[in-house]
């Protein structure tokens, strides 16, 4: 696991929040991550790409990333410069494609209801600590289950694979 | 050790003598699909990290289904590289307009997946194939690059729930009703992570066609996948169209279940879902007035031969309303041309419905039929979510044909009793 330290501002939303809403289908006639970026959480928050600043941090409440299984939304996700996302749950599908495409997501049953729009947060990588720098508070997050870990570890699904298979990337990649 | 149909089929295609919930294995995969939204991502990895050839280049399945017949420059450039790609790793089964229909319907019609398969699908509503009795559930575009690479998968054994679906269903209730009902009862996220595993001697009147749409909708509660045990009704669909041979799968008696339901028929009216959520159901006789703009009869959980019979059964001799808009989807050329030939598009075009060629199109608000700001849509397909068929002050009702026929019909939500 990296050391890394996570930082930025909160922006709050509720439970069930899928992926229709985080990347709505009209914009995925391409899996450019630079423009699915400009509409990531639209149909949650048509302002979310104009006051999302890099660092900032994603918090939600349960199921979060629910229908669909484009990749699209967490690479959106990603592309805006968000650093993490901590939720009560995710869906399924959503929970698998973050690891693979690495967007950093934390599970935290008291976080969600504690955090407040605009606080500042910090989530170190390493232990799951959560710390409100705005309102002085701790939570935890649960620890990323140890297969994840080892995947993560490895660099992720496709390094895995390419490692199995002894594989090369093409020059330049 | 006794292990329900999921357990048994990730068991075996694990080379295990047995699994547990909770365990971590890794899986061969019969059938690896994705469409083409999804095919795009995993073919840039597949590339990325320099692979040379799929697994069985007839166990990769691409459909070009969402924004096909391509809507526009963007999605054609999409279908353009999944096309190329076909051609250079020599798949046999990419579906192209002509051949393509909407996927989950599409495979089992082409015999492309069958019992005890685990298909892994970079579509969620992969899980549509658990009605034959196989282990399918849906992954991102990256999960299907391995798949494709690797002929495997690793899954996480799910806890499966049991649902006993109990006595005769009511007129003109279906597998849409059935699977509505239920998902209004455990929630969105009633089934996450698990598998959901139907029993009970409703399933005897329930045709193959119902079981695809319930087991369809697995994923609106969540669940990893849905699943029935092969009976003499899919003995019969499959046989003479699966390609491969059949191996049929059941739950031991005495398996174990994190949880047990009952469902009763009598309790299953006519379902619809009301904005924003598949959960927010309620039976036909609570809706109230609720006008309608557009309804839209089609997509891989209600696009199938019987759906359309149904709709022409109500519709024989109506109009639809002045005001509405109604789109009917055949989900396959081969359900298509048995409309067609069956008289359906007399009976649809006189009642001036629109008849389109099969597409995902408005199901997902990609085209052929996207809403405008403050419009109301009752629909057969699966989700009801802010934004999904268009603008985001739109709203969509979930249902399946009979009602949607109707409201068509009456241009406000309703019974086909109301109609008839």
């Amino acid at each position: 696991m990296s050391d890394k330290i996570l930082r930025g501002k909160a922006h709050i939303f509720g439970d069930n929040i899928d992926t229709d809403a985080i990347i709505p289908a009209r914009y995925m006639v391409t899996s450019d991550p630079a423009e699915l970026a400009k509409h990531v959480m639209e149909d949650a928050d048509p302002d979310f790409a104009k006051n999302a600043k890099k660092g900032d941090v994603i918090v939600a409440k349960k199921n979060f990333g629910c229908g669909s299984s484009r990749e699209h939304a967490p690479v959106a996700i990603k592309a805006a410069g968000i650093s993490c996302v901590i939720a009560k749950s995710y869906a399924r599908i959503f929970y698998r494609n973050c690891f693979n495409m690495g967007l950093a997501i934390f599970e935290s049953a008291d976080a969600p209801d504690k955090i407040r729009p605009g606080d500042e947060i910090t989530v170190d990588m390493n232990t799951g600590e959560i710390t409100n720098v705005t309102k002085n508070e701790k939570y935890m997050a649960a620890p990323i289950p140890p297969f994840m870990q080892q995947l993560i570890e490895a660099g992720g699904l496709m390094a895995s694979v390419q490692k199995k298979m002894g594989l090369v990337s093409p020059s330049g990649k | 050790m006794k292990m329900t149909i999921t357990e048994r089929i990730l068991a075996d295609h694990a080379g295990l003598e047995s699994v547990k919930p909770g365990q971590l294995v890794n899986c061969k995969v019969d059938i690896a699909l994705a469409n083409d939204i999804t095919a795009p991502i995993s073919i840039k990895e597949f590339r990325r990290i320099g692979a040379k050839k799929v697994f069985d280049k007839e166990r990769v399945v691409f459909v070009a289904d969402h924004f096909a017949p391509n809507k526009d420059i963007e999605s054609a450039m999409q279908v353009k590289m999944v096309r190329d790609f076909s051609a250079e790793f020599g798949i046999t089964n990419f579906y192209d307009a002509g051949t393509m229909g909407v996927e989950h319907t599409l495979l089992p019609e082409k015999g492309l997946v069958g019992p005890g398969d685990l298909v892994i699908g970079a579509d969620s509503h992969t899980c549509t194939y658990g009605a034959l009795g196989a282990f399918a559930s849906g992954v991102g575009s990256t999960d299907l690059a391995a798949a494709m690479i690797t002929g495997e998968a690793w899954y996480r054994v799910p806890e499966t729930m049991l649902f006993n679906l109990k006595g005769k269903p009511r007129k003109w209730v279906g597998g849409k009703d059935v699977i509505l009902y239920i998902i209004g009862k455990i929630g969105v996220d009633g089934a996450l992570y698990k598998a959901m595993e139907y029993t009970g001697d409703m399933i005897g009147h329930l045709t193959q066609d119902d079981r695809f749409t319930i087991c369809n909708m697995a994923i609106e509660a969540g669940a990893k996948n849905g699943i029935f045990t092969a009976d003499a009704v899919t003995k019969e669909y499959v046989n003479g169209r699966f390609k491969r041979e059949a191996k049929y799968y059941a739950s031991d008696p005495g398996a174990n279940y994190s949880e047990k339901f009952d469902i009763n028929a009598d309790d299953i009216e006519l379902m619809v879902a009301f904005p924003h959520l598949p959960s927010n159901t309620r039976g036909i006789s609570k809706v109230g007035e609720v006008k309608i703009d557009q309804v839209v009869i089609g997509s891989c959980t209600n696009g199938r031969y019987s759906d359309l019979k149904v709709t022409a059964e109500i519709l024989r001799g109506k109009k639809v309303a002045k005001g509405v808009r109604l789109i009917v989807i055949p989900a396959t050329p081969l359900i298509y041309k048995q409309a067609m030939n069956a008289g359906l598009f007399d009976v649809f075009m006189d009642a001036n419905a629109v008849v389109s060629t099969p597409t995902c199109g408005p199901c997902l608000g990609g085209h052929m039929g996207i809403l405008a700001e403050g419009e109301k849509a009752l629909s057969t397909t699966n989700r009801n979510f802010v934004g999904r068929m268009g603008h985001r002050k739109s709203e969509i009702y979930l249902a399946g044909p009979a009602v949607a026929a109707a409201t068509a019909i009456a241009g406000k939500i309703c019974s086909p009793e109301d109609v008839l």
